[in-house]
Parts: structure tokens; C-alpha cells; sequence
């Protein structure tokens, strides 16, 4: 069998390929980002399958349900909290009759290493009725995505891939199978199963509550499952799920023997399994990523005959992503004992934006602008400009989720907070801004908008927007901002002055007014310059000079309509 | 046979394309590797690490336990020093001295020198001098990997040939220029004085 070495995220999205889709749409997250990059890689070289961003997750996975519906097979990937934004289709494409295979690959971020919260994935599978699949390992992350889309034909709900940010970000060799073709176009045979009417609806909540036993009876008797008794002793049972099996394995050795084990790769939770478990130890150690999802549903309300130790008792820590160590813990091992060393106080290295960042120059501005005000509120958003929280920037107060920058200031405006200023990208802006201005016209709201655009999605690698600068500015324009209320700058050291003077002016206008902000992200800037180098096979002789030039060439900037 | 190594630095200094040499040169002779990396928002100017794990059996966890990393692998002095307590009792902590001044309140050099001198097994290499010889400062990474390349589980050949393979389409001036930084990295590492500090 040939082998690959591949990220998890990478895993997910080759095993896709190999499973016969025709589509995949994502929208930019770490730590899922690395599917669909892949994947435009892939049809770069390939052709198929299609593969494309969009607008955000939600369009995301509308797009998806619509190439099933047409009966192919798509994925859609996505961050933990993109799933929010897909809720509605997704909770809904349960019930449709799915006969076009349909997979969420969705990477939850235990730990926040670069995420607002750490909700669990498991949940939303549970809550929409359909199957959760949960790989540990590269190797797993290939062979569930492929059959995950079996298993969305079979039960026809489609399947929830559960990642966290280890797994999608590792990389290892993977063992590939022969791929398998593409689904012909077929439309669903059934009519009414895909026309959510109530009458409808009805319907397909009772058959989509039928088939729960049957994908139970799945979850029991699949592979991914595992229980191995330990006949000889029964102090201690252990379940893992996901990547925590890796973590137990890793301090088996030093533990010394193997306790009873039950392994959960696969949802719903194989209640049998569970219960076999319980009626052969005495106390049970529940190790989990994310939220304590199995551990909940084994204490239920009432009291258990057996001790369950878990995140619920304390018996692993509460938040917080599991590592071998955390593990270590929960087993009750020692902890290991490091090269000896003095300990001295290392100061903190926290993310920043980039020397010459044109955000930090709208920052300067805004900076500027507010400072004649006693007080002032800039709400802000989801992207390397919420790095404008931190010293030497400090200006923005809120970052919340994609979008919030815009409503937040418009509610607090209305709640008679003056001034009100948001801070958006263009990228979140695209993602879920443009529904909050057009409220904000609507109510000719007295707010400030600043749209920081850098003509990228910059935080998670720079991949390309949707409107190109040349665009944005008309779709603002063409959600009723009034044009005179409506201006273009660069985000220029030398036009620093300019800006804040503009702010400033916008502020006192007792209305909505928008401006937008433009020059391109210097990591693009560099990373073109990179590729033309690269491309012209003459190293280091790349005519572009990297940081500090290539102010923005959009001919339009620096007007003001 | 198991061996953990913890890489750092700070974001842009090229920590993951020190993992991706390894992983190269361990893949080719046939070891099984897993390489833990960092993403996203971590990558603006902030600490970056990554664990690379290499064995010849099957590799559970994708990330390196509390004091088992046999080895600290660092583009920057003061990041060789914020996971020590990763480091195995016998482990060797390799990292390049020259300090990447980003933030205000950055110890003194001489004393951040003098903490990694004071570990039991410690290398510092002048990697940035070293990768200007050697005719490019971006190599500085295949320095610090070349002055690790005597602890590593691993043939030298296996480093110089995934070297070849990770920069032969990038033209041969490059690929030359890295296989005399690797180099400069080993001789500063193990022998040399005036480029190394070994204790």
C-alpha cells in the first residue's frame, strides 16, 4: 500500500478525495484550515474535486447539502465555532434524506490555542440525531473519512468528523487505499424528503428517531469501538475516546499492567460496551478531549453503583486540553522529574502583529482620533487585528465572535454609548459583518465602522477573499451607507494624520458611517515576492523588496466617494 | 529506540522547517516519526514550539510527556530555556545564540548565555554568523540542525540527503549553501572552539 506523510487535517481530506467526492467548501478556522488547503492543492494538480472557500461556514455547508442533494458526495470543514454558524443547515440536513454522502470535518480546539472557547463537537452530532466519528490517530483520520461517507449514504444523516487541534495539526505516515469513484448525478428519488414543510418535517423527525437504534446497534458492533476485559483484575476500568487513547497507551508502561479498557472512536456511545465495562470494575476513569460528553450521560442524575472519575469530580482537570501528562496524573502516576536546573522567570512572548502591519497604522489613527474623548468604545473582531488588544496597540474591548464587532457597537450605540466605533477585517466582515450594517443603515445607527482591509484572510495563512478590494467598497456602498459618510484611505504611515482627522469627523456625524482602510497584508506581500523568486528559478534575485514596500495598488484607494 | 525532541523559537524563525529536515532524514531510513506543530495565531512574532518524536516502533502520543524530551532543539537563546522542564534528566539542550529582541522586557544576553551554559549538556552556536559564512542567513535552521546532527538518531547522511531532496528544486547555489551551513553547524557543535561553547 502506498504511504503518505500527512497532517491529520491532511489525513481528512485525502481520505475524502479517495472516497469519491465531487465537492468540498470550507471556510478558514485553525485548526482546520489545512483540509481545504490541501484540497485546492489537490484540484490544482488533479482538476477534481471542486474545492473552494466561501463566505463562511454556513454557505459552506449549504453548498455541500446542495451537491448531495444532486447526489454526489461533498465535505465541509470547519473550526469548532464555525459549527455555530452552520448550525441551522446542519441540524436540519438530518433530516433530509441525504442519498449524496454528506461529511462535517469539524476541528474543536481543546485548549484555545487559537480559539474563542472549547466547545465540544460531540454534542452538535448528538443534538442533530446523527453519527460522530472520532479519529486518534492520522491513520484513523484517513480510514473514518472514508467511511464516514459510507456510513451518511447508509444511514442517510450526515456524519459529524470530530478533529481537535493534536490530531489536525500532527503529522505522520498514512497507508492509502485504492480510491473509489465519484457518485453519478442523481436526484433524490423522494420528493417530500428534502421539502422541510411541517407536515414533512414530522415525518422525517420520527424516521430519523427510528433509526436511532440502528445506528446504536452500529455503534456497538463497529470497529472503532473496542473493549478488552482484564479477567484478572477489576479495580479499574478505563475509557478513552479520541486522542486520549494515544496519551494512556503512552503511560501503560509505566503504569505496569493493563486495566479493562474501553475505547470510543465512534458515537452514538455504545451503551452496551459501556455497561459490560461497568459490571466487570469497580471504578471507572473517564479520559476525554473537550467536554466531559461521555462522562455526563454514564453519571446521568441518579447515583451509580461505581466510582467514575473524570473532568466532572476532578479526577482530570475541568478545562483545558489532555496532554500525556494530564493523563499521568488522572492515573495516578508521579510525575517525571526534569534535568536539573535553576528556575528563573522567562518572560512572556505573546503574539503580535507584524513590524509595519498596516492594522497598526489604522490603530495609530484610531489612536489619535479617540484620544480628545473622556470615553470611548471600540468593540472589534475575529483576526490578526484582535492582536490590537495588546501593548503598544491596547484599543480594542471586545472580540467575541465573527461578526460581534459591528452589532456590538450598533446596541451600545442605541443604548446611547457615544462613540461607538467597530473594528472589522475584511475577511469577518465578508463572513458575517455585512447583515449587522445593513441594520445599522437601516437605523442610520450613530455608529463608526472601520473595515481593516488587507485583501487576505491573514491570521489563518493568508488565503484569498471573496471580494478583492477593488469589490469591497462597492459592497459597502451597496448596503445603503451613505456615500458621503462612506470613505477609502490607505493604511500608510504617512497617512496616519489623514485618518485620524477623518475619524474624528465621522465620529461627530450622528449616524452610520464606514470607512474602509487598505493596503495589503505584509506577510503576502512577502510571500508573493517569495513565489516570483522561486518562480523566475533565481534565488534571493525577486525584484519585489519585502517588508516596508508594496503599498496597496488598488487605483481607487485614497478617494473618498 | 525513542528519541524527543522539542523544537522553539519565535514565529518566522523557521522552527517547523527544522522539524521538516528531521522528519525527512528519519522517514528515510525507515523510523517512524510524528511531528506535533503549532498554527494559527502562535505564529505572529509569539514563542513557537513543536515536538518532533522518532522510533523504531509505533508512536502513541503526538505530543512529547513532561521531562522525557531528550533533546531541546532552539532558533533562540531565551526559547531554549521556557520548556526546560521537557527535558529528560539526560537530555541536551542545542539552540542558536543570537536573541530575537521583540519584546521590552528581554533579560540581559549575557545572563539568558549563562542559564544554558550552567545545564548539565548544552550547546550555543553562533547559527546566524555561521549561516552568513556559510553564504546565507536563511539556512540558520540546517546550522542548528547540523549542530545537533551528532545527537540525533540518525546517519549524517540521512540529514545531507534530505537536505538535497528539501532544497534541490530550489537551485543548486541553495542547496550548496545549506550543506555548508549543516556543516558548519557539526564542526562548531563538536569540535571547533572559536564557534562553540560546548560544555
Amino acid at each position: 500500500m502506498p504511504q503518505r506523510i500527512l497532517l491529520g487535517d491532511e489525513s481528512v481530506a485525502l481520505g475524502a478525495v479517495h472516497a469519491g467526492i465531487s465537492s468540498a467548501y470550507a471556510y478558514p478556522g485553525t485548526p482546520a484550515t489545512e483540509i481545504m488547503e490541501f484540497l485546492l492543492d489537490h484540484k490544482k494538480k488533479h482538476g477534481r474535486p471542486h474545492a473552494a472557500w466561501t463566505a463562511n461556514e454556513k454557505t459552506a455547508m449549504e453548498e455541500a447539502l446542495g451537491a448531495c442533494f444532486a447526489g454526489r458526495r461533498a465535505l465541509v470543514s470547519m473550526k469548532h465555532v464555525g459549527l455555530n454558524v452552520a448550525a441551522d443547515p446542519f441540524v436540519n440536513a438530518a433530516l433530509v434524506s441525504t442519498h449524496g454522502g454528506l461529511v462535517v470535518a469539524v476541528a474543536d480546539d481543546p485548549g484555545m490555542h487559537s480559539s474563542q472557547n472549547e466547545q465540544d463537537s460531540r454534542w452538535y452530532a448528538d443534538f442533530a440525531r446523527v453519527l460522530c466519528l472520532e479519529p486518534a490517530t492520522q491513520q484513523e483520520a484517513y480510514d473514518m473519512t472514508r467511511d464516514a461517507f459510507d456510513l451518511s449514504e447508509r444511514f442517510r444523516v450526515p456524519v459529524l468528523l470530530r478533529l481537535v487541534t493534536r490530531l489536525a495539526h500532527s503529522r505522520t505516515a498514512v497507508e492509502l487505499r485504492e480510491p473509489r469513484a465519484e457518485n453519478p448525478i442523481a436526484k433524490a428519488p423522494d420528493r417530500d424528503s428534502w421539502i422541510l414543510l411541517p407536515a414533512n418535517a414530522r415525518r422525517a423527525w420520527r424516521a430519523l428517531l427510528e433509526r436511532q437504534e440502528e445506528m446504536r446497534a452500529w455503534s456497538e458492533s463497529c470497529a472503532y469501538n473496542r473493549l478488552a476485559l482484564n479477567p484478572e483484575r477489576r479495580e479499574l476500568g478505563i475509557i478513552t475516546t479520541g486522542l486520549a487513547r494515544n496519551y494512556y497507551r503512552e503511560n501503560l508502561p509505566d503504569l505496569g499492567w493493563e486495566p479493562s479498557h474501553l475505547h470510543v472512536g465512534a458515537y452514538p456511545i455504545p451503551a452496551a460496551l459501556v455497561r459490560r465495562l461497568a459490571a466487570h470494575v469497580k471504578r471507572i476513569l473517564v479520559l476525554e478531549d473537550g467536554y466531559p460528553y461521555v462522562e455526563r450521560e454514564l453519571r446521568g442524575l441518579l447515583p451509580a453503583p461505581l466510582e467514575i472519575a473524570g473532568r466532572m469530580n476532578g479526577g482530570v482537570p475541568a478545562s483545558g486540553e489532555l496532554s500525556p501528562d494530564v493523563v499521568r496524573a488522572a492515573l495516578g502516576l508521579p510525575a517525571r522529574v526534569p534535568v536539573a536546573y535553576e528556575s528563573f522567570p522567562i518572560p512572556g512572548r505573546p503574539p503580535q502583529l507584524c513590524k509595519g502591519c498596516p492594522h497598526g497604522h489604522a490603530y495609530q489613527a484610531l489612536r489619535e482620533a479617540l484620544a480628545d474623548n473622556d470615553q470611548s468604545m471600540v468593540t472589534s473582531d475575529i483576526g490578526c487585528y484582535t492582536l490590537g488588544a495588546l501593548p503598544p496597540y491596547s484599543m480594542i474591548e471586545s472580540c467575541v465572535c465573527m461578526g460581534a464587532s459591528v452589532s456590538m457597537a450598533k446596541g451600545a450605540a442605541e443604548a446611547g454609548f457615544h462613540p461607538a466605533v467597530a473594528v472589522i477585517g475584511d475577511s469577518t466582515f465578508l463572513h458575517s459583518g455585512m447583515t449587522p450594517l445593513l441594520d445599522a443603515v437601516a437605523a442610520d445607527t450613530d455608529m463608526t465602522l472601520l473595515i481593516l482591509d488587507n485583501e487576505v484572510v491573514a491570521m489563518t495563512g493568508g488565503q484569498e477573499t471573496l471580494a478583492p478590494s477593488s469589490r469591497l467598497f462597492d459592497v459597502v456602498l451597496g448596503l445603503g451607507v451613505p456615500p458621503e459618510h462612506c470613505h477609502l484611505v490607505e493604511a500608510a504611515p504617512r497617512k496616519v494624520k489623514e485618518l485620524a482627522e477623518l475619524i474624528r469627523r465621522e465620529i461627530d456625524h450622528r449616524g452610520i458611517s464606514v470607512i474602509v482602510t487598505v493596503r495589503e497584508c505584509l506577510e503576502t506581500v512577502r510571500r508573493k515576492a517569495r513565489h516570483a523568486a522561486a518562480g523566475a528559478g533565481a534565488p534571493g534575485a525577486g525584484g519585489a523588496g519585502p517588508a516596508g514596500a508594496g503599498p496597496a495598488k488598488d487605483a481607487r484607494q485614497e478617494v473618498t466617494a | 529506540m525513542k528519541y524527543d525532541i522539542l523544537l522553539s523559537g519565535v514565529g518566522g524563525q523557521g522552527v517547523l522547517s527544522m522539524a521538516g529536515l528531521i522528519g525527512m532524514a528519519a522517514v528515510g531510513e525507515g523510523l517512524y516519526a510524528k511531528q506535533s506543530e503549532v498554527h494559527g495565531m502562535a505564529q505572529r512574532g509569539g514563542a513557537v514550539q513543536a515536538h518532533m518524536r522518532l522510533a523504531d516502533r509505533p508512536i502513541e502520543s503526538d505530543l512529547i510527556a513532561r521531562a522525557a524530551a531528550d533533546l531541546i532543539l532552539s532558533m533562540e537563546p531565551l526559547e531554549s530555556l521556557r520548556y526546560l522542564e521537557m527535558l529528560a534528566a539526560q537530555g541536551t539542550v542545542v539552540t542558536a545564540a543570537e536573541p530575537v529582541v521583540n519584546i521590552p522586557d528581554y533579560p540581559e544576553l549575557a545572563e539568558v548565555h549563562r542559564r544554558i551554559r550552567a545545564l548539565p549538556r548544552a550547546i550555543l552556536v553562533e547559527a546566524e554568523r555561521l549561516a552568513r559564512e556559510a553564504g546565507d542567513p536563511l539556512t540558520m535552521n540546517t546550522v542548528i540542525v547540523g549542530a545537533a546532527s551528532h545527537l540525533l538518531p540518525l546517519k549524517p547522511e540521512s540529514l545531507e540527503r534530505a537536505i538535497a531532496q528539501l532544497f534541490a528544486r530550489k537551485g543548486d547555489e541553495v542547496l550548496q549553501r545549506n550543506l555548508a551551513a549543516f556543516r558548519a553547524g557539526h564542526a562548531a557543535a563538536t569540535g571547533a572552539p572559536a564557534a562553540a561553547a560546548p560544555r
